[in-house]
Order: C-alpha cells, then sequence, then structure tokens
C-alpha cells in the first residue's frame, strides 16, 4: 500500500505546487516590487494628480529611478502630497529639481518625471521637491480650449 | 393547493436533513483531522490518488487554456495597438478566474467524481459497515484522509494550472505572434499585485477544494447501498459541486475585488 514511489510521486507533486505558488508570487505578482535599492523618500505636493497611482515609476530623463510609495491628501492646503521613493543609487539629485506628472503614451499609465535642476545642493532623505508640474486632465483641456475659441 | 404546499414542505425538510448530516459529517471529519500526523501514510495515499493522478487533465488543459488566451487576448488587443499588455491579461485572467473556477471544474469531475465512487461502493458492498464491526471508525480511516487531501491537492493544483496557462500564453503571444517577450513579463508583473490577485485566487482555490471534497465525501458516504444510489451519488457530486462552484464564485469575487 504505502510504496516508497507513491511518496516519492507526492513529494513532488507538492514541491512543484508550492514552486509554481512561489513562481506566481515573485515572476507573476510583484511581491519583491521590483523593490527599490536602499531608498530615501522625498515628497512633492501637486494640485492635481489626475490618475497617478501608488507604485507608478519615477523617472528621469526616461530612466527609471524610483517608485511612488504614497498618496495623501495635505488636509491644511488641500494639495495631494506625494512621496518618491528614489534609488539610493541616485542621491545626487540637485535641491531645485522638479517633479511632472506625465503620461506614457495618449492613454498610457501616468508616473512621475523628474527635471533636475542646476543647484550644488542635494535633495536629502525627507526633504520636499517645490517645483511640481500636475498632471493634465485631457477633460479639461479640451474645454478650455472651446471655452477659448468662443470667447474670441 | 394542499399538495403543492406538501411537497414544498417535503422538499425543505429533505434539504434540511441532507444539510444537516452533511455538517454533521464534516464535523466528524475535522474533529479526526490528525489523521493526516497519525496515519501519515494514508494521508499521502490520498494525494497521490487526488492530487498527483489529477495532474495530466489539469496541465493539458492549462496548455490550451493559456494558448486560447493568447489568440484571443491578441486578437482583441492588436485592435487598440496594445498587444503588449497581453502578459497581463493572461496572468490576470488566471490568477483571478480561470485558474481556480476550471481548475475546480476539472477536479470535481475526475476526483470528486472518483471519492464518491469509490466511498459509495464501499458502502454499497458493506465494507464501511464491516470496518465498524472491526472497531474502525470509517470516517477516522477513510473519510477524513481523502477530504483533507483534497482540500489540500486543489489549491496545489490551481497553481500549476495558473502556471502552465502562463506559458501556454507565452507560446502562443511571444513564440508564435511576436510579443516582445520582455514585455509580456514586464506587463505581467507592473499589474499583478501579490495580495490581491495571487492571493485572492489562492484562497478561492481553497474554497473551492473544500466545498468539492466535502460534497464528494458526504455524497459518497450517504449514497443508498445500491448500484443505482452509487451512480445517483456520483452524479450529484458532479452536479452540485459544479454549480457550487460557479456561485461561490461571484460571492467570493463580489468580496474580494
Amino acid at each position: 500500500m504505502h510504496k516508497p514511489i507513491v511518496e516519492i510521486i507526492v513529494g513532488l507533486f507538492v514541491l512543484a505546487g508550492l514552486s509554481a505558488l512561489l513562481f506566481q508570487s515573485f515572476r507573476v505578482g510583484n511581491l519583491n516590487g521590483q523593490a527599490v535599492v536602499d531608498p530615501y523618500t522625498v515628497r512633492a505636493y501637486f494640485d492635481n494628480i489626475g490618475g497617478l497611482k501608488v507604485r507608478a515609476p519615477v523617472t528621469m530623463a526616461g530612466v527609471d529611478i524610483g517608485r511612488i510609495s504614497s498618496i495623501s491628501l495635505d488636509p491644511s492646503s488641500y494639495r495631494a502630497v506625494v512621496e518618491l521613493s528614489v534609488s539610493g543609487e541616485y542621491r545626487n539629485l540637485p535641491i531645485d529639481t522638479s517633479a511632472a506628472i506625465n503620461t506614457q503614451g495618449l492613454l498610457g499609465e501616468q508616473y512621475i518625471s523628474l527635471e533636475p535642476g542646476g543647484d550644488p545642493t542635494y535633495l536629502k532623505d525627507g526633504d520636499r521637491i517645490k517645483l511640481t508640474q500636475s498632471a493634465i486632465v485631457l477633460e479639461n483641456m479640451i474645454g478650455q480650449f472651446l471655452f477659448g475659441n468662443k470667447g474670441e | 393547493m394542499t399538495a403543492v404546499l406538501r411537497i414544498t414542505g417535503a422538499l425543505s425538510l429533505g434539504l434540511m436533513a441532507v444539510l444537516g448530516r452533511a455538517v454533521i459529517l464534516l464535523m466528524h471529519m475535522l474533529r479526526h483531522s490528525h489523521v493526516v500526523v497519525k496515519r501519515f501514510p494514508l494521508f499521502v495515499q490520498q494525494l497521490y490518488a487526488i492530487g498527483v493522478l489529477t495532474l495530466p487533465i489539469i496541465i493539458v488543459a492549462a496548455i490550451f487554456v493559456g494558448m486560447v488566451l493568447g489568440l484571443q487576448g491578441y486578437n482583441t488587443l492588436v485592435d487598440y495597438g496594445a498587444e503588449s499588455s497581453l502578459g497581463l491579461l493572461v496572468a490576470l485572467s488566471l490568477t483571478r478566474e480561470l485558474g481556480p473556477v476550471l481548475g475546480a471544474l476539472l477536479f470535481a469531475g475526475r476526483a470528486g467524481a472518483a471519492l464518491t465512487a469509490e466511498i459509495g461502493l464501499m458502502k454499497a458492498t458493506e465494507q464501511l459497515a464491516g470496518m465498524e464491526m472491526m472497531a474502525v471508525d470509517p470516517i477516522y480511516r477513510i473519510l477524513a484522509p481523502r477530504f483533507l487531501a483534497g482540500v489540500l491537492a486543489l489549491p496545489l493544483l490551481v497553481a500549476l494550472f495558473n502556471v502552465v496557462g502562463i506559458y501556454g500564453g507565452h507560446v502562443v503571444g511571444v513564440e508564435m505572434l511576436g510579443i516582445n517577450a520582455s514585455a509580456y513579463w514586464s506587463g505581467m508583473q507592473q499589474g499583478v499585485d501579490f495580495y490581491n490577485d495571487v492571493l485572492n485566487g489562492v484562497v478561492k482555490s481553497f474554497v473551492f477544494g473544500f466545498v468539492i471534497s466535502w460534497i464528494a465525501v458526504f455524497q459518497g458516504y450517504d449514497a443508498s447501498p445500491t448500484s443505482e444510489g452509487v451512480s445517483r451519488a456520483t452524479t450529484m457530486t458532479v452536479v452540485a459541486s459544479s454549480l457550487l462552484v460557479l456561485g461561490l464564485d461571484f460571492v467570493l469575487t463580489s468580496l474580494m475585488f
């Protein structure tokens, strides 16, 4: 009844199932989240973040350098507070770096693009990016366009 | 009028009685769940019969499901120039819905029906009564290991189903239709969340495994000890567990997502 071969096959089956679970966790889902190495956090305030989501990429010159770690609303100024976790590899970002919310393609996901300034001092952990450019809301733009034309 | 009332009443009472017996059996099986530790070889034997022997049908089905998803998804997405999201589409459909549900339906047909037939025949040939005569509790010796093996086997099978399906989509999308392989995988990794998608799929498959094994074991144990009774019990297992899986899937999905 309890042949060792059966036990070996069952062991293989269980291991295969568990490794399939691990595969799903790491290769399919992003449990380790392409983790940002040795991150430091900077904050940026936006008037409107459009459809920006947590875990969206942070880029500079098109290169992926971090992730958005949290998005919240500042209750006193009613502006969106976005926390960017930037890879420790890029610690030498000038303090007057500006952040803009851009869209990948016409209908793609939104992400934050950083534009370096020229100040010799660098952003530190917990610093705030002062120059920000809100998301472009397509509907508002169309509205402005129509309204502007009527005015003329 | 009274006839209608009588039939309704009799049906409800019958249903309640069946549900009551099923819950009592479940409690007995859970009380005996230490059989997994005490009689480990029995459990392994059942894991082989229920899990390993269901593996071929799961793998073959998963390959084709993944390939069809790849093909259909590609044809739809290419109209919007979004064929690079194919990996995401395949992985999300599999981990959230198709893996647990199709896996469970195949499991009900292959393993559930076999369980009911086996236990029902044991009852019809009075093997269970014979065990009781020898002071061996059939719930402990026969039912509990089968039930628990079923509960454990389905999540493992579904995990394999998902992975094989994703590779099936990879074969069609990347190797036949020429989507960039890294776009296939990175789109998947960006869109699939571990807790929301993968873990909820695992929870679903646990629930389905529990329900199917419970129904299968109960139907076998509760079957009338005739060849007709066993055949009816086997049919009931497949029908009831398939319907319950589909219904529960809706409930679980609305709770989870």
